[in-house]
């Protein structure tokens, strides 16, 4: 058959296709409680590589701060519909794919590093929020940079779906720097970047940068420099729309950090030795987060 | 420069995070072969049919997952099918389904090459007997079609293995990745990549002798 | 859910919608990147059928011409460049090549990329070209020889214009298959149709028109390397030199 006339068939199904999904009613997973004890089972989303919060320790093994406390949740709901049982599914997520993962049903929640902003509670819903960070760059101490006004021209990495990337482009038309910015498939590899010199900083929340540190060769050639681009909180993300599910995971954020365990488990994550490399970060907890703790806020941080 | 370091090697590090990737890859492979083939068929005889009401949508979606990149076809199936299958699936089953309807397409073309080489006398020879259309298929032409296309058949599952490496675009847990998180985990990406490398060419360069060695014994001249 | 084509119109920087879908004053909408993205993915698929067509020509005449070694060299290549995927060889020049031969550092990423993909569809050209090499009757070979011609005029003049001819239906499902194959690029930062996709979509949530656009583009690309070559099969049609296809 003649190539160009199969292709205006294949534009006709290719529009044909997704306008009829769109008609198909559609499935609502308002209430993500019911479907967990209807179905017996969970999916939590988790990171591979964002130290603390959420990273593999072995395949399939998720460990770190958002994953204990979505490990909290489950108890919760455990607790709360008597059932025993629920089966834990643990689905990787990226940069990339998560926020579209959570609207579309295949994540129940999802604890990692997602910033909580206004533009992405169009689609989904944040809890409380249980960090703030500030994005900032990660530079060699050899090259002798102290901010973004040094990159002026240059290249800088960041990981593609994160609102650094944004930030970057934002700030660099601006102020005239003429950044260019090389988006990286994600934390490790924005990493891999600035190590082989390929870019000239990483720029990336910092509480990531210094879980990157924990691992590398060499954390002593590396420092983390410039104005934090923005304040941002991380919260747990689930689907929007649903306040049941939302007032049992704000319930146990509540109760942990009203009875001291999330001091604890803050503790254990950001001041302790952790895995793979027994390092510790050494970061006490910041002015902003102490004062979420007193008034917690499931709202943006700026 | 950077040296290389090979010295984390070790069978415990191979089993904690390489084993379920290339278990995962060779599953996938398997399935979306054996999945792939039998819808690949049917592909084909709706084309060889005659009718256009079959021949037409057949060639149209055999004509579109040639025209758009696998990592694609990917993304739509893994964002898109629990709107449309009305609940969630993971990466891993998602792969499965996107494997085998992209692959079907391409062994659709496989065996309609396939089946257009055995010669009319075949299908006519088989009429004459008083064979009905299904029979005659069944046991005169597509035997002999997949006993001609088997090296093609196999050489595109070896493909078919080296492109389960892109279904880390969506999360699932492949031999790639295996080695990539291994990397990351211990600190040497770069050695994890050239492992990964030697690992797929040991492994395909073998199937590809072992294809060549079944060409050989199964191909018959006419 | 509605289809929301404005999302084109969406400027990258503000996620307002600009007049006339084209951004002004150093703003770029979302069509704009798209389509950026889309020289990319020419780019990089271009530049990659350039280096295999000609690695492939070169290797596939060597592996059935010359002598022994060299032709021996020639089926190590292609079995090396073959059984790795071409996602592991992309990371292989991105990552591990530039420790080994520092120059490369310096090169941009789409290069590398080419690169990889070139060689990669290098070896499946070579094999296509060895098959059509072979299936021509010894009788050429022979007759050139007897004419006096060397290996080369041999092969320039009399082998691979009437083998070209013949694999150049191969060829071009090899061509439309590195306008597919450009697409690994996004894993080493290469800002093609594929990166563009998946980053647009997380920002704009808007996944479903952007996977449309971008499949289009894939679509129209494979349509116009497909009319392209049969133009170039149209154009160097020798009538009654193959049997009628």
């Amino acid at each position: 058959m003649n190539f160009s006339r199969s292709f205006s068939r294949c534009l006709f199904l290719l529009l044909a296709l997704p306008s009829a999904m769109l008609m198909w009613p559609a499935w609502s997973y308002a209430d993500t409680l019911k479907k967990i004890t209807d179905s017996g089972s969970m999916t939590l989303g988790y990171r591979e590589s964002s130290i603390p919060f959420s990273y593999l320790e072995a395949p399939g093994r998720p460990i770190g701060f958002g994953v204990e406390v979505a490990n909290k949740v489950v108890e919760a709901i455990r607790q709360s519909s008597g059932k025993k049982e629920i089966k834990l599914v643990y689905q990787a997520v990226t940069s990339q794919n998560r926020l579209a993962l959570v609207a579309n049903g295949t994540v129940d929640l999802e604890c990692g590093s997602t910033t909580n902003n206004a533009a992405r509670a169009k689609e989904v819903s944040f809890a409380v929020n249980y960090f703030y960070a500030g994005s900032r760059l990660l530079v060699k101490k050899a090259a002798h940079i102290k901010g973004l006004a040094d990159l002026a021209g240059k290249t800088v990495a960041t990981t593609t779906g994160t609102t650094t990337f944004g930030q970057l482009r934002k700030v660099s038309l601006e102020k005239n720097l003429n950044l260019s910015v090389v988006p990286a498939k994600d934390h490790a590899d924005g990493f891999l970047l600035l190590e082989s010199g390929r870019a000239m900083a990483f720029a990336m929340d910092d509480i990531l940068l210094a879980g990157l540190l924990l691992n590398a060769k060499n954390p002593a050639d590396y420092e983390i420099v410039g104005e934090p681009l923005q304040v941002e909180a991380y919260a747990c993300m689930l689907r929007k729309d649903d306040p049941a599910f939302k007032k049992l995971v704000d319930d146990t954020l509540l109760g942990m950090m009203k009875s001291g365990e999330f001091d604890k488990l803050y503790n254990k994550w950001f001041t302790m030795p952790i895995p793979p490399r027994a390092r510790s970060l050494a970061l006490p907890m910041s002015q902003r987060l102490r004062e979420n703790l007193k008034s917690p806020s499931d709202q943006p941080a700026s | 420069m950077m040296t290389l370091d090979f010295s984390f090697f070790s069978t415990q590090w191979l089993q904690t995070y390489v084993l379920q990737g290339l278990l995962f890859s060779l599953q996938l492979t398997v399935v979306a072969t054996v999945g792939g083939i039998a819808l690949g068929t049917v592909l084909a005889l709706m084309r060889l049919s005659g009718r256009r009401l079959l021949a037409w949508p057949a060639a149209s979606y055999v004509n579109l997952m040639r025209s758009v990149p696998l990592v694609m076809v990917l993304l739509w199936f893994f964002l898109l099918m629990p709107s449309l299958l009305g609940r969630p699936i993971g990466a891993e089953s998602s792969a499965v389904i996107t494997f085998i309807a992209f692959e079907a397409a391409f062994f659709c073309e496989i065996l309609r090459a396939g089946i257009g080489a055995i010669p009319r006398g075949q299908r006519d020879a088989g009429f004459a007997l008083g064979l009905g259309y299904a029979q005659n298929m069944r046991l005169v032409i597509l035997p002999q079609a997949f006993r001609m296309m088997i090296p093609v058949l196999l050489t595109q599952t070896i493909i078919l293995f080296q492109d389960t490496s892109l279904v880390y675009a969506i999360g699932a847990y492949d031999l790639l990745k295996g080695f990539e998180v291994a990397g990351k985990n211990l600190g040497r990406p770069v050695e994890a990549y050239l492992a990964a490398a030697s690992v797929y060419f040991l492994l395909c360069f073998s199937l590809s002798q072992l294809v060549r060695r079944v060409q050989q014994r199964v191909a018959f001249v006419r | 859910m509605q289809w929301d084509w404005q999302v084109f119109c969406k400027s990258t920087i503000t996620g307002e919608l600009a007049p006339g879908c084209f951004g002004s004053g150093g703003e770029v909408t979302y069509l704009q990147w798209m389509l950026s993205a889309w020289g990319w993915t020419v780019a990089v698929a271009l530049l990659a059928l350039a280096i295999a067509l000609c690695v492939g020509l070169l290797v596939g005449t060597v592996r059935t011409q010359a002598a022994r070694p060299w032709a021996l060299l020639a089926a190590c290549w292609t079995e090396l460049f073959r059984n790795i995927p071409v996602l592991v060889q992309i990371f292989l020049w991105y990552h591990v090549l530039p420790i080994f031969i520092p120059v490369l550092k310096n090169l941009p990423a789409f290069l590398l990329a080419a690169c990889a993909l070139g060689l990669f569809t290098s070896a499946r050209i070579a094999e296509q070209v060895r098959a059509g090499i072979q299936a021509l009757p010894a009788g050429q070979n022979q007759a050139a020889t007897a004419m006096g011609l060397r290996l080369w005029q041999r092969v320039r003049l009399v082998i691979l214009p009437q083998a070209l001819r013949m694999v150049l239906p191969s060829l071009t499902s090899e061509a439309m298959n590195i306008v597919k194959n450009s697409s690994v690029a996004f894993a080493v930062s290469v800002t093609e149709l594929t990166l563009f996709a998946m980053q647009a979509q997380e920002e704009t949530a808007r996944g479903l028109e952007i996977y449309a656009g971008v499949t289009l583009l894939y679509m129209l690309t494979a349509l116009l390397v497909n009319r392209m070559m049969a133009l170039i099969e149209a154009r160097t049609r020798v009538p009654g030199l193959l049997a009628v296809t």
